[in-house]
């Protein structure tokens, strides 16, 4: 009786903490301990969450941020695969480049924001390019790395069996960086989320962020709430996806079963 | 299972070819070394050694760890290039297929057991389950390396070097890490499909006795040179423990302590002075 209930309880045990809070708050709000100027209780923002998706106004927002972070991470994400895997494989190369990447890298994104700001004004191109270069770094430094630890000795082996080009590439190279690859993809996915937040508090005509900036200058506290919310279901959905690309495609270590 | 039936057609091979094991025409390369050298920053690892194996010889190489024996065998392989000298292997083929066993399995971990085994071929999926069923492991084709035995891992490799029909087989030191048990099993493996597709093998390798159960002619490396090239006239399957057998493994031991008693006279006579 007990095994079987621990067996039910094991995969409800991490949200048990987040529902006590949630019904904590509730509690505190009722009693009015908390004003509903500095948080709303929960059921007020549930009910908020529900308008907004009634109104349709919550997925306009959220098809935006969406669209940003996918735009945002695929141009970073790419061009960092695509520098790390040259860096890694060609020595002449990273003596050229990544000396220079490796001091830009050293500049936070978000410093960039007033230059960017005069590049691009507040236009998308301004967020794209902020989620851009804060995405590259992750996905370049664990590619170049991945491909450079690849162990030599399955390389030499392939050679010896007559692969080269691109089919020692496929078959040993990309396999033997792939665990670092994603890595690297799993700290990006968190990464454009934070840099999401804050390109659209910057400026913006639409998106989660817009959507939040917005409903504070109303005090529409229970909005703020729901913004904030979606983050963190966002967030957690984007690593939740990472672990899924590492299950499948590390299916052959056991660290990943 | 697999594995005796190897046995069996060990025993009629053995018979067939009456310890003369020459392999069938195009299947076997001759292997030709002259004046082959190689130094490592500056220390002579391997002096003009010259040899000669014959199509089908199944040859070992012995010595101390560090003694250049496995630079050979990469030299040989083409993975490493000589100093000096040079290497001829010469098969019936226009390009002699050669392929190398290492010491450790080397399987690529993100491809199954068949994938490996396949590894290099256009499309070879036919020939690598077959491969595979001769070192008894079909029944494994679909795992990851990451869940076989490190004897299961070295028979795939063996498996996957087969495949290929090699004209000669290198093989450095594949059972170093394996225990006894798995030692031998693997040793009766090697020999039987030695026996059965006649191609020419070099095996290197620190322990004698396997040296001695496996080869038509031992070769010892010591101080950069070949120090002893001794032809094992034993009839197979050659059972350890046996007079002749004890003769010939003691000689080759003696050779190699011999050399070892000298290095520590040397090294007494330099602390006197």
């Amino acid at each position: 009786m007990r095994t079987r209930l621990s067996k039910l309880g094991a995969p409800l045990a991490p949200w048990a903490l987040p529902l006590l809070l949630i019904a904590a708050w509730q509690l505190s709000s009722r009693a009015g301990w908390l004003s509903s100027r500095i948080l709303p209780e929960p059921w007020a923002v549930a009910k908020a969450f529900h308008d907004l998706a009634v109104s349709g106004e919550l997925w306009t927002h959220l098809r935006v941020s969406l669209w940003r972070a996918a735009a945002g991470f695929g141009l970073g994400a790419g061009v960092g695969l695509l520098l790390g895997l040259l860096n890694g494989s060609s020595r002449r190369a990273a003596t050229l480049l990544d000396t220079t990447l490796q001091m830009i890298r050293n500049i936070p994104a978000l410093a960039l924001i007033p230059l960017v700001i005069l590049w691009f004004g507040i236009d998308e191109a301004a967020k794209l390019f902020l989620l851009a270069v804060g995405v590259f770094f992750p996905v370049y430094l664990n590619t170049f790395h991945g491909i450079r630890s690849v162990d030599a000795g399955l390389v030499e082996m392939a050679k010896s069996y007559g692969l080269s080009g691109w089919a020692l590439y496929r078959d040993v190279i990309l396999p033997g960086a792939l665990p670092a690859i994603l890595v690297g993809v799993r700290f990006a996915l968190g990464l454009v989320w934070v840099l999401l937040i804050v390109a659209e508090t910057i400026s913006a005509q639409a998106g989660i962020g817009y959507m939040t900036m917005n409903a504070r200058e109303f005090l529409q506290t229970d909005v703020v709430l729901v913004g904030v919310l979606l983050y963190a279901l966002l967030g957690k959905a984007a690593d939740w996806s990472a672990r899924g690309l590492e299950r499948r495609f590390l299916r052959w270590n056991p660290a990943y079963r | 299972m697999k594995i005796d039936q190897i046995e069996k057609t060990r025993v009629s091979e053995t018979h067939a070819r009456a310890g003369h094991p020459a392999g069938p025409e195009g299947r076997a390369a001759h292997l030709k070394l002259r004046k082959l050298s190689k130094q490592y920053a500056g220390r002579t690892v391997l002096e003009a050694i010259d040899l000669q194996i014959k199509p089908g010889e199944f040859v070992a190489v012995v010595g101390r760890s560090g003694c250049g024996k496995s630079t050979l065998l990469r030299m040989i392989a083409g993975l490493e290039r000589p100093d000096g000298g040079q290497v001829k292997i010469g098969g019936g083929g226009v390009a002699p297929d050669v392929r190398m066993m290492f010491q450790d399995a080397r399987l690529l971990p993100w491809k199954t057991v068949l994938q490996n085994v396949a590894l290099g071929l256009a499309d070879g999926i036919d020939a690598a389950r077959k491969a595979l069923d001769s070192v008894g492991l079909l029944e494994r084709a679909d795992d990851w390396p990451a869940v076989l035995s490190g004897g299961q891992r070295q028979r795939v490799a063996l498996a996957r070097a087969l495949v290929h029909e090699p004209q000669l087989l290198l093989l450095d030191e594949p059972l170093g890490a394996l225990d006894a048990l798995t030692r031998i099993e693997m040793q009766r493996m090697i020999e039987a499909l030695w026996l059965d597709r006649g191609f020419t093998a070099v095996l290197v390798t620190h322990d004698v006795q396997e040296a001695v159960v496996l080869a038509d002619r031992v070769l010892l490396i010591e101080n950069g040179r070949l120090a002893l090239d001794l032809d094992v006239g034993l009839a197979r399957p050659r059972e350890r423990g046996g007079a002749a057998f004890g003769a010939i493994e003691k000689q080759v031991l003696e050779q190699v302590l011999d050399t070892h008693h000298k290095l520590e006279k040397n090294i007494a006579n330099f602390t006197k002075c």
